[in-house]
């Protein structure tokens, strides 16, 4: 394709409209315009300019913004429609999603399950149209930003005059006194801070050009923030665990290639109390009957020392005591640990007797430890207890036998073989919460329950994320990019000496309203008329309001 | 102290009304000449008195702060009044910028009313839940409130727009969708009116129902229950029986709530058409008749460009902060997270559709009063229906 060189001798690519240096008018059809379109300074895009390869066309798909608003109109709408029921991750456990939804909302809720909208977020489509207005974002802003800075850089100062003419505010006045006219001129836009260039008489005046940087700034934080959110799925960067942790219980800590162990030393869970606490809460804590204060484990964090084979107990070292709170977690290396969740009073322990059924003598007592009982317990005198079968989350399943659901102790049931003097061969006793079988017939002993040991178990959500650095320096850039682009305005006073006559012109990417009383303070007193403004114009001769 | 702090709010609450008549007042005189030689007297005394109020409802958060230890946007009543009070002082500011009253008298109403709004919902001073205690809460909160507040005045802005645009002399889809709005506001009044009433007669209507769980549990109405809770059993004597029962999984005390707000709300409207014989839009638009279209575009796009960056850090990028340390992950995707990323998508398709095609005027306007109705379903419906981790569990 070949370039246009525009009358004032400067070579613009293919494409342009106006010409990068002077403003000429180069293509016809603009002519015949009452304003130029001054977006994107008339230059030459790609888009605007080749349409035949695949890759023209694709590129001009996503440099649409059109296209690029449509993507967001739809990524909203769809986003919406994640809000209408609670996704599967924020239901309560109770039952399987696919139960959930019908059971809670009907019908609707039923079509909300089969058209995947319960897990909507981490949908396909959802993530190619997140995907798509990443691409759209590169594609707009290569397309735009490369000729706004070819051609922004390749201004002249003495622009032509049918550029001039064809400004939104744009004024003709008399040159008389124009020496002391233009020097009034300079000293007020340097006031204002212009940074002049002058030539052959004629003036540019120009100020804060870097804010049309700011959309493409902008544009570039969202994609390293989208960047980091993908980076996410790199192994490694990434993880999300569940630490239950029992009171003196001590753990090592997922993920840590068992080089981080746990020990929680207690789990606090504190409410507000009408007596203790400000008596402004009085009221509140009234109303609603408890508010939580706190959740809170005391923890010590150890470090493995040295290497350890498999199956060895390690020896630990004591890195430090903290205090998990909510807001306050626990930070080592590129962990963080937070109190997210809790069970209070958790059974612990439980304390039988073995009993004579008749004459209800008791021959000793053991106390089963239900996260790990012992095999067999030795009450002396040739009284034992033997565990046969442990169930801690006891349940029948469908064919009737004895079951559990977890390894936590919630619902915990035994099978106990009693061995005493007079029945050497132990007598078997199924022994759960409130319920009590004798499969082999009526025993002499049984077991008889004295009583419980609880303890509370801290939830911890073991967290690492490396993506997180570069999805924060993403929304950094986001933030100068946007505040560049909105807080400043990039405004130009162009200023030319016709025959006997003087031109001014302005043009601001955005707030006209602050250009024009700019412009009106700074040719006050100097002869020079201010401008009009063509568009306003233009409305009210046309009666548009 | 607390006393203290309730009084100046009620007196700002004051002071925005007068600074409202005050600001009509400077529109109807000397109609047109206004506008050339700058604000009126009127005009002038509306700004202070606004000022004034704003500088009371300032005195009412500071002195809440204080009493309660912690900044005063931790639940529906406190956020809303702050966000009422933001509303005001972005609108003091951008009155500096372009000195236009007529500003004011689309503002103020809207803040009052939300003051009004929020003082429906407990007022007493609630202590901190864990997740809330951080300093997180009165940055994130308050940038948030203030870069919605700031993105409102463009509602203002766009509703005079389209007051004065819009062809009042046929109706069309236009006139329809401007009374829509005005309805929606008259609603917002017509529950005010409804809850303070019966608020006042200290109505209460207990109920003994099943819930969906199929437990039974009790439930008290503060209004007369048109619609009552599943198999529900009115125990207080000489109250209201309901008309009809709603099934288990629906929140017959909320729905009964906005009933009531509609059907005020509808006769309120009602009454309006019939006192002034004419479309409200038609009613205000005498009052808008001086107004620089222009100038009223640019007021709307500038206050979303102002607004938007602000939004963008508070309920965006603090939010993820903050929800990074309280909840261990910085999104989550709960409702209020992604309306907070619904409404940020809207203003940026506005700013493009503005920029790159062209959108002024009219159809920016328009654009600016469907921002405004999403902020506002942010704020009441993902609150109170979409239940979450931000939930205020209002009732």
């Amino acid at each position: 394709m070949k370039d246009v060189k525009c009358e004032c001798g400067h070579v613009n690519p293919h494409g342009t409209i106006l010409c990068e240096a002077c403003g000429r008018i180069l293509e016809e059809h603009e002519r015949e315009k009452q304003l130029v379109d001054m977006r994107y300074e008339g230059s030459a895009r790609r888009s605007q300019t080749y349409n035949k390869t695949i890759v023209d066309k694709i590129w001009n798909f996503f440099s649409s913004v059109k296209v690029g608003v449509w993507l967001i109109v739809i990524t909203l709408i769809a986003s919406a429609l994640g809000t209408i029921f609670p996704q599967e991750m924020y239901i309560p456990p109770v039952m399987p999603a696919e139960v959930y939804y019908e059971d809670q909302y009907g019908w609707l809720g039923k079509l909300y399950y089969e058209l995947g909208f319960h897990n909507l977020y981490s949908s396909w489509w959802y993530l190619l149209l997140v995907a798509s207005i990443g691409i759209s974002l590169v594609i707009c802003s290569l397309d735009r930003v490369i000729p706004l800075y070819r051609a922004l850089k390749a201004q002249r100062v003495t622009r032509h005059e049918g550029f001039l003419k064809r400004q939104r505010l744009f004024g003709i006045s008399a040159a008389e006194n124009l020496e002391e006219s233009y020097e009034k001129v300079k000293e007020k836009l340097r006031e204002k801070r212009y940074h002049i260039r002058e030539e052959d008489g004629n003036i540019l005046a120009e100020k804060g050009r870097f804010s049309r940087w700011g959309p493409y700034v902008n544009h570039i934080g969202l994609i390293i923030f989208l960047i980091g959110g993908m980076l996410r799925f790199v192994p490694g960067m990434y993880v999300d665990e569940v630490m239950w942790i029992r009171e003196g219980e001590t753990k090592v800590i997922p993920e840590t290639d068992g080089e981080y162990y746990l020990k929680n030393d207690q789990f606090i869970l504190e409410v507000y109390d009408k007596n203790k606490d400000k008596e402004v809460f009085s009221e509140a804590i009234e109303n609603s009957g408890m508010v939580a204060k706190n959740f809170q484990s005391d923890v010590t964090l150890y470090k493995k020392k040295g290497d350890s084979i498999a199956g060895e107990k390690p020896e630990l070292e004591k890195v430090k005591d903290d205090e998990i709170r909510v807001n306050e977690p626990l930070r080592f290396e590129n962990f963080a640990l937070y109190q997210s969740t809790y069970k209070l009073n958790e059974l612990n322990k439980m304390t039988f007797a073995l009993t004579n059924k008749q004459t209800n003598e008791e021959f000793g007592m053991l106390t089963v430890d239900l996260n790990d009982p012992k095999e067999k317990y030795d009450l002396g005198n040739g009284y034992s207890v033997e565990v046969v079968s442990y169930f801690p989350d006891f349940e029948f399943d469908e064919s009737g036998e004895p079951v559990t659901k977890s390894r936590i102790p919630n619902n915990p049931a035994f099978v106990f073989k009693m061995l005493t003097p007079d029945k050497p061969e132990g007598e078997v006793s199924f022994v759960a919460i409130r319920q009590t079988i004798e499969p082999f017939g009526d025993n002499t002993y049984k077991m008889a329950f004295k009583g419980i040991d609880t303890k509370n178990v801290s939830g911890l959500t073991v967290r690492k994320d490396l993506t997180l650095w570069i999805i924060s320096l993403g929304g950094l850039i986001f933030m100068i990019g946007v505040a560049q682009g909105s807080y400043w305005n990039h405004r130009r006073i162009w200023i030319r000496k016709v025959n006997d006559e003087v031109w001014v012109a302005g043009h601001t990417n955005k707030n006209w309203h602050g250009l024009k009383r700019e412009i009106s303070i700074i040719l006050e007193n100097t002869g020079i008329n201010e401008p009009e403004d063509q568009v306003q114009n233009e409305n009210k001769e046309s009666g548009g309001s | 102290m607390v006393t203290l702090s309730g009084n100046l709010l009620y007196a700002s609450f004051f002071l925005y009304l007068v600074a409202t008549v005050l600001f009509a007042g400077s529109i109807k005189d000397k109609k047109g000449k206004s506008a050339e030689k700058g604000p009126n007297k009127w005009a002038k005394l509306a700004l202070i008195t606004t000022i004034v109020g704003f500088a009371s409802q300032l005195g009412y958060f500071i002195t809440r702060w204080i009493a309660a230890g912690h900044a005063p946007v931790s639940n529906l009543f406190e956020f809303t009044t702050f966000f009422g009070m933001s509303l005001v002082g972005a609108f003091i500011v951008i009155y500096f910028i372009y000195k236009t009253p007529m500003l004011g008298l689309f503002t103020l109403p809207v803040a009052i009313l939300m003051i009004a709004y929020a003082s429906m919902f407990p007022r007493e001073i609630t202590p901190l839940i864990p997740a809330l205690q951080s300093d997180w809460l009165h940055i994130h909160v308050t940038t948030a409130a203030v870069g919605q507040a700031i993105l409102a005045i463009s509602f203002a802005a766009g509703l005079i727009y389209l007051i004065k645009a819009i062809d009042q002399s046929k109706s069309s889809k236009k006139t329809f969708w401007l009374e829509a709005i005005m309805f929606g506001l008259v609603c917002t009044l017509g529950f005010v009116i409804v809850s303070s009433t019966f608020s006042a007669m200290d109505y209460k209507a207990e109920f003994n129902w099943i819930d969906k769980t199929g437990t039974e549990a009790k439930l008290e109405y503060h209004m007369p229950a048109l619609v009552g809770p599943h198999k529900g059993e009115l125990l207080t004597a000489e109250k209201f029986e309901p008309i009809v029962e709603v099934p288990a999984i629906i929140n017959a005390k909320k729905l009964n709530t906005v009933i009531w707000s509609i059907a005020s709300g509808i006769i309120l409207y009602l009454l309006l058409r019939l006192i002034l014989r004419k479309r409200i839009g038609a009613a205000l638009q005498p009052i808008v008749k001086n107004i620089n279209l222009d100038l009223v575009d640019e007021i709307g796009y500038r206050s979303v460009l102002i607004g938007f960056p602000i939004f963008t850090l508070g309920a965006l990028i603090f939010a993820m902060i903050w929800a990074q340390i309280a909840w261990t992950r910085f999104w989550g995707w709960d409702p209020k997270e992604v309306w907070a990323l619904i409404t940020f998508l809207f203003y940026a398709a506005f700013l493009h559709l503005r920029l790159s095609k062209g959108w002024h005027g009219e159809k920016s306007a328009w654009l600016a009063v469907i921002g405004f109705v999403i902020m506002m379903f942010n704020l009441v419906a993902v609150n109170l229906v979409l239940a979450g981790l931000h939930s205020y569990a209002g009732s």
